[in-house]
């Protein structure tokens, strides 16, 4: 069973709708028990870093996806600012995040772009997938993902990072840390390129 | 790379979905869940509905259409129509809508853009405009409230404004070119591109791929919107969604 994390921030909706779809047991839930009974789960997340990490502290879950997450070894898939928050830290924010992933949250450099558009990175982008990555079958690199951000995860170990898509420079948009994995794109508005994410997480 | 976005625009109206000209006699087209599922198989680049009702009818956006929409929908979704508040964007997002978009409340009190960049994140504030050429000044004039009001501040100022209140995206809608389906406003495109360094959308005038192309030659990355094009065929616009990118963007989403 796959819980979708109910804790007040994103697109819950959406990703339900894929496991929908591709008849997979999933549960939106943010109580205790149904999160425990899952094996695996999605955490996603919009909006500023700090809010995001409010949220979900005043949802009193920190704790118990700690032990799932870090005592049982269950995975979890951060998607966007729910990947950020995956990390220790953020240029937009004070508050710590949960520091399953070491990295800091970097905001892009508009310097480092040099046509307009410039922030935010917004569209459909091809990535570049690094190794052996079981959540990247039968995705199309070169089609790629939908991007809305301003913000990437600058992962400290590069062993951690799984993909990158080239805006100004080379940044990190998927990282994994053993159980731990997270996307900065959108996979839940992605078309099949973003449920064949889901449908491998289901399957690893 | 990333690439240019080719954007359906789909108008609420009564319930339905409809397309105008010029602003003007709006023909039905369908129902906007039937045109979700359709554009899902299309697997298309982004979605933009917006509610032509609320702001004339000076009522808040319908949260359960708005909902339903969401649920269907497996591509980017931006909404626009009667949002006022930074309040009615965090819940539009947490509907499942990507991207917010806000004009005559923006233009009447631009802080709203501050407000609502705050609430939900840049990345998702979308500023729609609406303009006309000015043949007298040959620049162009705002208006809201769907081409009736016309509104003081100059186009490029105000751009310049929201970009610096926290607008992540502009979308201009050219009022002159709706429906015609004879090419985007180019010298429109370029005077905006020119003075805004974020991401920017032009609406009114595709008819064809080939304007598309145009637009994303003259501009460089950039969203191409069009409602007429991707809900009629052929010269007695027969209503019939369906969707086309131009032949290299095509081919990147078929690698």
């Amino acid at each position: 069973m796959i819980a979708i994390v109910d804790y007040g921030s994103g697109n819950v909706a959406a990703i339900a709708d894929i496991f929908k779809r591709l008849k997979l047991p999933h549960v939106i839930t943010r109580d205790h028990a149904e999160l425990q009974a899952a094996d695996r789960y999605i955490l996603p997340g919009v909006g500023a870093f700090d809010t995001t990490m409010h949220t979900l502290k005043d949802s009193g879950l920190v704790g118990l996806l700690n032990d799932e997450v870090h005592g049982q070894g269950k995975k979890i898939m951060g998607v966007c600012v729910g990947m950020q928050i995956l990390g220790d830290s953020s240029d937009e924010g004070v508050l710590p995040g949960l520091g399953w992933i070491p990295g800091h949250i970097r905001r892009i450099d508009p310097a480092s772009i040099d046509n307009s558009p410039k922030l935010p990175h917004m569209g459909w982008n091809s990535v570049r997938i690094k190794g052996a990555m079981p959540l990247f079958d039968s995705v199309d690199p070169e089609r790629g993902f939908y991007f809305l951000h301003s913000y990437y995860f600058d992962a400290k170990d590069t062993e951690s990072i799984c993909a990158t898509v080239e805006y100004g420079k080379e940044l990190p948009c998927a990282v994994a840390s053993g159980n731990v994995f997270g996307f900065q794109f959108h996979p839940e508005k992605s078309h099949s390129n973003g449920v064949a994410v889901f449908r491998n997480f289901s399957q690893i | 790379m990333l690439r240019s976005r080719i954007i359906p625009c789909l108008l609420l109206h009564q319930g339905g979905l409809v397309k105008t000209r010029q602003f003007k006699e709006p023909k039905y087209v369908g129902d906007p869940l039937n045109a979700v599922k359709i554009f899902n198989e299309k697997e298309v680049d982004e979605l933009m509905f917006v509610d032509i009702d609320a702001t004339a009818e000076n009522r808040n956006p319908s949260m359960p259409l708005l909902r339903s929409l969401a649920v269907e929908s497996r591509m980017p979704l931006c909404y626009g129509g009667g949002v006022t508040s930074a309040e009615q964007a965090t819940k539009i997002v947490a509907t499942g809508f990507e991207k917010v978009s806000v004009s005559s409340a923006a233009l009447a009190r631009p802080t709203l853009i501050k407000e609502m960049s705050e609430a939900i994140g840049s990345q998702s504030v979308v500023v729609t405009v609406d303009v006309k050429a000015n043949r007298l000044f040959s620049g162009y004039t705002i208006y809201t409230h769907n081409g009736q009001n016309k509104h003081k501040q100059p186009l490029l100022e105000f751009c310049q404004q929201a970009v610096s209140l926290g607008a992540g995206e502009i979308v201009i809608n050219s009022i002159d070119h709706d429906g015609q389906m004879q090419g985007y406003d180019l010298k429109l495109a370029r005077q905006v591109r020119d003075v805004i360094d974020i991401p920017m959308t032009m609406l009114g005038g595709a008819g064809t791929v080939d304007h598309l192309q145009a637009l994303i030659d003259t501009v460089g990355t950039v969203g191409a919107a069009a409602g007429s094009m991707f809900v009629f065929k052929g010269q007695y616009r027969a209503v019939l969604i369906n969707y086309a990118r131009p032949m290299r963007l095509q081919a990147q989403h078929n690698s």
